[in-house]
């Protein structure tokens, strides 16, 4: 009997472990995550729009329809990303993902301050190669870290009214990625 | 024979209990540092590098993107005030007051996360476009059937999600949790 109870509460520990084993793994082993979905329709390292989600088709789930949407699949392997993103008349705003899907950076146009939301992002290894002294005379230039080689820069531009839509598309299709690749 | 057998169970239970509790707080979206106010609940920090590991699994799993949490932050309801589950084929009413933000967007889905068909092709309201009060109040019915003024059609379908998305917004960022609100009521209005 008492070996009983020892191997149910032997089975029940190793199912606590084999339960945060899982959950941790999740985000590696997941194939249907927003990258995947994504890298599916679009080249790497170019902005592109997605389209407005719709009751028929939307490229995630939960995206809001009020919002046009551009997304660059960046791969910073052969160098860093320099992103230039006009702001829209309403709100732009620019969310940097990691491979795994965490937000690790976001801004909107006002705390970027300026008509264009300008940023050079690179991994901890390049950002440590720019020369120090670039790093001082270009005090307005923003430099992010990417946690991950790879992963997504989703630019969303609203449309106060959908009448307005044509218009904040037409700000993100102005926007641009570019892979700075080292000579 | 008895210890293999004895191995066989642990394991075996191992695997029922590790993987069905995964699967179990993975669909039901438990995560932690959840704001309440209301019908709506909103995780700030899913949208920061200080995400916790089960909403992580979520985001990996449903394959969402999580709004950044200095672009704005999203509040989910799944039920009324008063913990009702919504059900499409009845009529809700939203109404009151939102949180400081530059701008807010109210957005109807189904479960899965996807818009939800309809005659009129709406499927949420954004600050600016929402018919208000003359004191700034609005109201949104939530309902199968047309209503008079700002109608958000369920489609008819059985469950629903709503999500309120505060953009440019102190709410979440703060480190205080006390008068973080006001979130607009919703109340269940009956079904057809």
């Amino acid at each position: 009997m008492i070996r009983w109870v020892l191997w149910t509460l032997g089975g029940l520990l190793l199912g606590g472990i084999v339960h945060l084993a899982t959950v941790l793994a999740m985000p590696r082993a997941a194939t249907q995550d927003a990258y995947s979905r994504i890298a599916a329709v679009t080249p790497v390292n170019n902005m592109v729009p997605l389209p407005v989600p719709s009751a028929q088709h939307s490229v995630l789930p939960f995206m809001d329809p009020a919002f046009a949407t551009a997304v660059c699949r960046y791969d910073l392997s052969a160098g860093s990303i320099k992103l230039n993103a006009p702001v829209s008349e309403a709100y732009t705003s620019v969310t940097f993902y990691s491979r795994d899907s965490v937000a690790y950076y976001a801004i909107n146009d006002r705390a970027a301050g300026r008509r264009a939301i300008e940023l050079d992002l690179m991994t901890p290894a390049q950002h440590a190669q720019v020369p120090e002294e670039e790093d001082v005379t270009a005090a307005d230039r923003l430099i992010i870290d990417s946690p991950t080689r790879t992963g997504l820069i989703v630019l969303r531009a609203l449309a106060p009214e959908p009448g307005l839509m044509p218009m904040a598309q037409r700000a993100l299709a102005a926007a641009k990625c570019h892979s700075q690749a080292v000579e | 024979m008895r210890l293999l057998l004895g191995t066989f169970f642990t394991f075996a239970l191992a695997a029922i209990v590790g993987l069905g509790a995964t699967w179990l707080t993975l669909t039901r979206g438990v995560a932690f540092g959840s704001l309440t106010i209301g019908a709506w609940t909103a995780w700030p920090k899913s949208g920061s590098q200080d995400i916790d590991p089960y909403a992580h699994a979520g985001i990996a799993r449903g394959g969402e993107l999580p709004i950044g949490i200095g672009d704005g932050v999203a509040f989910y309801a799944r039920a009324d005030d008063t913990r009702q589950v919504f059900d499409g084929r009845c009529s809700f009413v939203i109404s009151g007051m939102t949180p400081a933000a530059r701008f807010w967007t109210v957005t109807l889905y189904d479960t899965n996360g996807r818009l939800v068909a309809n005659s009129i092709d709406r499927h949420g309201f954004t600050s600016q476009e929402v018919v208000r009060e003359t004191d700034g109040r609005f109201t949104v019915a939530v309902a199968p059937q047309a209503r008079p003024g700002n109608w958000l059609p369920t489609g008819g379908i059985e469950r629903f999600v709503l999500v309120w998305r505060l953009y440019d917004t102190p709410i979440g960022v703060a480190a205080t949790t006390i008068g973080e609100g006001p979130m607009p009521a919703v109340t269940r209005k009956g079904c057809s």
